[in-house]
């Protein structure tokens, strides 16, 4: 195959990069993911503060929603867990070789703290909302 | 997507690099400094988690609305945490910024848009800010 820089999206999922790969690519999807949302959030705070009750009202009432709070914070969880990881790596290249076990680190932050966060969205959300 | 090359020294790229990194820890210290001073002026018993948290992401007065904090407490919405929303913003929104560029620009290449993306990336930059920047200082 040689260096092929032209690859499609599928031809490139098949890479097996295993979890650093999944990192990476989480790591943009969430970054983009707070761009779009809090910048959504932010620009409908100003409409709200602004010209009073209407879009930006009914788009931060969506915001707050258990169901759109659920993606938000698996995007800012993920993304600052794993980007703190990023950075310490970055800044002090000798723990590099700790890579593995930064990785392993993360998961283990980040899967339980994001599990109680679910929790507690949807158990406070199932009894009404 | 092509690898991005990055000639050494001091020059545009390697000074986002490390702002990238940077403002990611000094939003960590600005963060922990608003859950610290939070729990300091009572939030352990006038806060629920979430809205602590909510606090810790963006510390304004519309943050402050479903606790018990009543909403002309002076603690919670003084000059100290204008500046401290300020400074978030502006790292916040740089640091974003800069990431979208980063992965436009490793899909878009060498082509001759470039010049035109990191313009217009430029000026959403800008306009994000002016945004924020107005709903800080009249909240």
């Amino acid at each position: 195959m040689g260096l092929n820089q032209k690859v499609g999206l599928f031809q490139g999922l098949k890479y097996q990069g295993g979890g650093s790969m999944l990192a990476w690519i989480l790591h943009r999807l969430t970054g983009l993911g707070i761009l779009i949302f809090v910048g959504v959030h932010v620009l409908a705070s100003f409409f709200m503060q602004q010209l009073g009750t209407g879009l930006g009202t009914s788009i931060n009432i969506l915001y707050e929603s258990w169901e759109f709070q659920i993606v938000v914070i698996f995007c800012v969880l993920f993304h600052a867990i794993n980007g703190f990881r990023i950075a310490v790596l970055d800044i002090w290249p000798r723990l590099l070789p700790f890579q593995r076990e930064a990785m392993w680190l993360e998961w283990v932050i980040f899967i339980p703290v994001y599990g109680l966060t679910i929790f507690i969205l949807i158990s406070h959300a199932l009894p009404g909302g | 997507m092509r690898a991005r090359v990055v000639k050494p020294g001091f020059n545009f790229e390697y000074m986002m690099w490390l702002f990238t990194r940077f403002s990611a820890l000094a939003m960590y210290l600005l963060a922990f400094i608003g859950v610290v001073a939070a729990l300091i002026m009572g939030a352990r018993s006038q806060m629920d988690l979430p809205t602590l948290l909510r606090w810790a992401f963006f510390p304004n007065p519309n943050h402050i609305r479903n606790s018990q904090i009543p909403s002309d407490a002076i603690a919670w919405i003084n000059g100290f945490w204008k500046v401290m929303e300020i400074l978030l913003v502006f790292l916040g929104v740089s640091h974003g910024f800069n990431g979208l560029r980063v992965v436009v620009e490793d899909y878009l290449g060498s082509s001759g848009l470039k010049p035109l993306v990191r313009g217009l990336i430029f000026l959403l930059w800008v306009f994000m800010l002016v945004v924020a920047l107005f709903v800080i200082l009249n909240s």
